[in-house]
């Protein structure tokens, strides 16, 4: 097969990756208007729950658990107190994954640590090896998860309302502060898995969450605030262009390419692919 | 008389500003202060420790042994924290501050170059331990990990021996694959080699996904690869998934290490072959004390590496040029130390007068399974240095400017 | 009381004056007369140093504490006024052949990007006018579109990531990962010698001043006024008639403008540039500097620059590690519990002590 045809399926792996990892960034986000930069320090620390248990499928729940509960306990303690000041709240973040990126580094040592990829998923079809392609599988199985979480359940039916209308869905006797607990829950719990799944393409260091921070903000960015369907096909666009852009230049040409479309994207869609619909004024 | 407070403030942070500058304690005539100036957090942290580590068991096993010149040695730890212009300016209070009498430190290229007006113009002396892309001789600097002649081309004569003729080229974006890859190119020119294609990676890169895919669309004979850190985590965990093995393509690194070796999964990389001057596994009796004595003092677990022998080495010469020259002054060392032989773990080095780098025997090893590397080919003999190729006919041109 | 009325009122307006600036120039002495007599040499280079973040700083002070805008790649700016400087050093070196470390990229002629810049007038301006040119650039792109809060931040922070993958990729041009390093004079002053920086501390703190004064100006009149009224409503600022895109992208650009001047400054006082003073974390750690000062005030931003260069500095001596912990911990408090920092903590002091 030319060269230039297994860059596809290749595009496609690496959207996978980027919709996973800013998924629950879409999350917190979208829904709270939250710039979680500790959102990388989530990965991270699901990527060393991958490590401390060993055992891939396991390690998904855990990682969802333990990445959820460290958002919920930010969440609780710093960021409901900022909600006013979203800007404020990115700092704090920042903050916040410096602590826990020395954190990991004083549990686990500066070294890169071995998470042994399982047997059964070596092996491959075609240019894409098994690992990808349950990369993508769960980047589809996250999709619809928070898919059906949000339109079937009735707590991500109040999710919705508070984020188009905090006030009035507080008016209507939605308890908000739950509301944001669950999400910022379920943000960071999705950053959790997201860490476990890049242990089987990459680095598992203190320094995890920065290399992949970047790349999950630029996602939501083109894809509009807390849109679903804007961060997949978001990521799913990024990782083409980035497949190609590489193939017929190189690897740091490709990222500033990236960056160059994204800029002269917002020039036609300043708010992303999708916005949402609201009568709040600034 | 109320005194602005603002003037209060303004004050005190510059009586902050100035405290320290009291720590140059009168010379204790019994002492002889050294820096250690390696990087303790950031991104090199993982690599720089374990050389800070080895030097600081060269100075206490110096210091058993008597000190030097009667005296012993203090080492002064600072932190280049990653970050080169931080290598600079700890260096200057290294020099001015502490006074030390020589400073061991750096690793990558861009913290040697950002050190190197520093130590030129306070006229001190910087012993960087790591092997580097050559081009260059400071006056004071002396270099005890290998030049390009030492390790790139042993490892490209290792390849061709092998009957490697088609390379890919893969590196980090940055000055020591960049040169390399220039020297390799010159060489494969002059050898009737083929370079397939020649590939960079910004620092840190984690998606090799296309970079894997033209690679093993081109079919090498083998890969000769300069990453750095990190991406050879994701570089080897991919290559392999995508059923690349070290039998049909094996992929030459020279920056990977028995320390990078765990967190890259030796999964990933056993069989590859490494180009470096000295292994764990290397047969001295001097290497055999070396790595006893490092595991009693940091742990049973650990394991020794090529830069960090060369920093254990860097202390131990530049002591025994001072011993040689009676005094820690940095001319007088300067002059001693040119023809100094040493029996180190890695065999015999000798520092060369002319650049002042070392003489080392090449080595290639190939990674075992269970972490450490076993040698398989070796120059025989240590090889002269030669930073800027004048010794090879096919390089000239690459030396550039000077 | 039959004391004429307007006296009063003139004279302590008067003395208001006099004694709003009694504080600057209580400063200004400290800073250009006793610094420079009572710091060791390299001791005051570090000042200098910290002195050019607070350039950077007073500039994020005015972009975002008045102006609203967080700007995360503000090290763009800084790199881009470095840069020109550095070329312009290199070049002046070199004397018609090439910068070393073109020798060793194979480089083998100079490249026409750097011709202009052997010219000190030239790489001056461009180390002001390059960053100024860029912010118009972009801020006319991105806020004519209404990108901002937290889209501008992140848009910021990638120019940060891009420009630094750029300039490393460059290597030919821009020293690569290792930038630039090994200057030997400026303008036929010997750059080792201690009266050359000292000479160039001096300058630093002037311009430092002289900004600080300007930008104060600025902030007090209309158009400051104006900038704040975009700040808390930009929508409301647009219906009013004002164009909040023109306001904003001009602040932008005299931000830019100062980080560019700082980088040119910075050049010389710590003889490196390079990629890695430029990128995310750098220009991250200068917003903590501004926001640790205390951002509604100017010289909070300064004084915040100079407390966290000292801090980092007198920390890495004693215990390396614990300077994460430090700036992080540090940065939670800071937002969580005194979000005006040291500035409004002082602001505080001083109201409580004169109810």
């Amino acid at each position: 097969m030319p060269a230039f045809v297994n860059q596809l399926p290749i595009g496609l792996s690496i959207g996978a990756v980027l919709l996973l990892i800013a998924l629950g960034l879409t999350f917190t986000f979208g829904q709270m208007g939250v710039i979680n930069m500790a959102h990388g320090s989530f990965i991270m620390a699901g990527a060393y729950t991958a490590y401390l248990i060993g055992d891939l499928l396991l390690a998904l729940p855990a990682a969802f658990l333990v990445a959820g509960l460290m958002g919920l306990v930010l969440e609780r303690a710093a960021i409901r107190h900022l909600y006013a000041r979203p800007l404020d709240t990115l700092l704090l973040a920042w903050g916040v994954s410096l602590v826990l990126q020395q954190l990991a580094r004083d549990l686990f040592g500066a070294p890169n640590v071995q998470v042994p990829a399982p047997a059964w998923l070596a092996g491959g079809i075609g240019i894409l090896p098994y690992n990808r392609l349950f990369i993508m599988a769960l980047a589809v199985a996250g999709v619809v998860a928070v898919w059906a979480y949000l339109t079937r359940t009735g707590l991500g039916r109040r999710t919705q309302a508070v984020v188009q209308n905090r006030r009035l869905a507080a008016t209507s006797g939605i308890d908000t502060g739950r509301v944001d607990m669950l999400t910022f829950f379920i943000g960071s719990g999705l950053a959790g898995v997201a860490g476990v799944a890049v242990t089987l393409i990459g680095p598992v260091g203190p320094a995890l969450g920065e290399v992949y921070i970047v790349d999950a903000f630029l996602v939501v960015v083109a894809g509009g605030l807390g849109q679903l369907r804007g961060a997949v096909l978001a990521a799913v666009g990024l990782g083409l262009l980035n497949s190609y852009a590489e193939f017929w230049s190189d690897a740091s040409l490709a990222k500033v390419i990236v960056f160059a479309v994204i800029i002269a994207f917002l020039q036609i869609r300043p708010q992303g692919m999708f916005v949402l619909r609201s009568r709040v004024l600034t | 008389m109320r005194i602005p407070r603002p003037l209060v403030s303004a004050m005190l942070l510059l009586a902050l500003t100035a405290c320290g500058t009291d720590a140059e304690s009168a010379a204790q005539s019994n002492e002889i202060k050294v820096g250690l100036l390696h990087s303790l957090s950031g991104t090199m942290a993982i690599s720089e420790v374990t050389v800070r580590d080895a030097e600081l068991l060269a100075i206490d096993e110096i210091n058993k042994a008597g000190g030097v010149l009667g005296k012993k040695l203090v080492p002064v730890v600072e932190d280049g924290a990653s970050d080169w212009p931080t290598f600079a300016e700890k260096a200057t209070k290294l020099i001015r501050q502490d006074k030390v009498a020589a400073v061991f430190g750096g690793w990558t290229s861009a913290s040697r170059k950002a050190m190197l007006p520093v130590f030129e113009r306070h006229k001190a002396l910087l012993w960087y331990p790591v092997q580097y892309e050559g081009l260059e001789s400071s006056p004071y600097i002396f270099y005890t990990g290998a030049t390009t002649n030492q390790q790139i081309i042993p490892g490209l004569d290792y390849l061709r021996e092998q009957g490697k003729k088609r390379l890919f080229l893969v590196g980090s974006d940055y000055v020591f694959p960049r040169t390399a890859n220039k020297i390799i190119k010159a060489y494969a020119a002059a050898n009737g080699m083929e370079i397939l294609g020649e590939e960079y990676t910004p620092l840190g890169h984690t998606e090799y996904s296309t970079l894997v895919n033209k690679v093993t669309q081109a079919r090498p004979d083998a890969v000769f690869n300069t990453l750095n850190g990190d991406s050879n985590v994701a570089f080897f965990k991919q290559l392999k998934s995508a059923g690349a093995t070290a039998e049909s393509m094996p992929v030459l690194s020279v920056s990977i290490a028995e320390e990078e070796v765990t967190g890259i999964g030796v999964d990933n990389i056993a069989g590859h072959p490494v180009a470096w001057n000295y292994y764990q596994t290397t047969e001295t009796p001097a290497n055999e004390a070396f790595v006893q004595a490092y595991k009693a003092k940091y742990g049973q677990d650990k394991v020794t590496s090529d830069p960090m022998e060369a920093g254990y080495n860097a202390v131990y010469l530049w002591a025994e040029a001072v011993r040689k020259a009676g005094t820690t002054e940095v001319e007088a060392v300067r002059k001693a130390a040119p023809g100094i032989a040493l029996e180190r773990p890695e065999g015999l080095v000798t520092i060369d007068g002319e650049n002042q780098h070392l003489y080392k025997t090449a080595r290639i090893g190939v990674i075992q399974p269970d972490g450490l590397i076993k040698q398989v080919w070796d120059s025989g003999e240590p090889i002269k240095p030669d930073p800027y190729l004048k010794g090879y006919p096919w390089a000239a041109g690459l030396a550039g400017a000077k | 009381m039959n004391r004429p009325r307007g006296m009063p009122v003139l004279r302590s307006r008067v003395l208001t004056s006099i004694r709003r600036h009694v504080p600057f120039a209580a400063v200004a002495v400290v800073a250009l007369v006793a610094a420079p007599l009572l710091l060791e040499p390299f001791r005051l280079g570090l000042l200098a140093k910290y002195l050019c973040y607070a350039i950077v700083a007073l500039g994020i002070g005015l972009a975002w504490g008045k102006g609203g805008m967080l700007t995360l790649g503000q090290g763009v700016f800084f790199g881009l006024g470095g840069y020109s400087m550095a070329m312009y050093l290199k070049l002046t070196e070199a004397e018609g052949g090439l910068p070393d470390f073109m020798g060793w990229s194979g480089v083998e002629e100079l490249p026409a990007l750097w011709a202009p810049f052997a010219n000190p007038v030239f790489a001056l301006g461009m180390a002001v006018l390059g960053p100024v040119l860029l912010a118009v650039v972009l801020g006319t792109l991105v806020f004519r579109q209404r990108v901002r809060g937290a889209y501008f931040a992140i848009l910021t922070q990638a120019l940060a990531a891009a420009m630094v993958i750029l300039l490393v990729g460059q290597q030919g041009l821009t020293g690569g990962t290792n930038g630039m390093t090994n200057f030997f004079e400026l303008f036929g002053q010997d750059l080792a010698d201690d009266s050359t920086q000292r000479g160039l501390y001096l300058v630093v703190a002037s311009v430092l001043g002289l900004l600080y004064l300007g930008t104060r100006q600025l902030v007090e009149s209309r158009y400051g006024r104006l900038l704040v009224a975009v700040r808390d409503g930009e929508d409301r600022v647009r219906f009013l008639g004002y164009d909040p895109a023109l306001v904003k992208t001009v602040t932008f650009a005299l931000s830019a403008g100062m980080a560019g001047l700082a980088g040119a400054l910075f050049v010389p006082v710590v003889g490196i540039i390079s990629p890695a003073l430029l990128g995310i974390v750098p220009s991250l750690e200068l917003v903590v500097a501004v926001a640790v000062g205390g951002r509604h005030a100017l010289a909070g931003a300064v004084l915040g620059a100079v407390v966290m260069g000292y801090a980092k500095t007198a920390f890495s001596e004693q215990f390396a590690d614990g300077w994460l912990y430090l700036q992080g911990a540090l940065f939670i408090l800071v937002m969580t519990l005194a979000p005006k920092g040291i500035a409004g903590l002082v602001g505080r002091l001083r109201n409580a002590r004169a109810a």
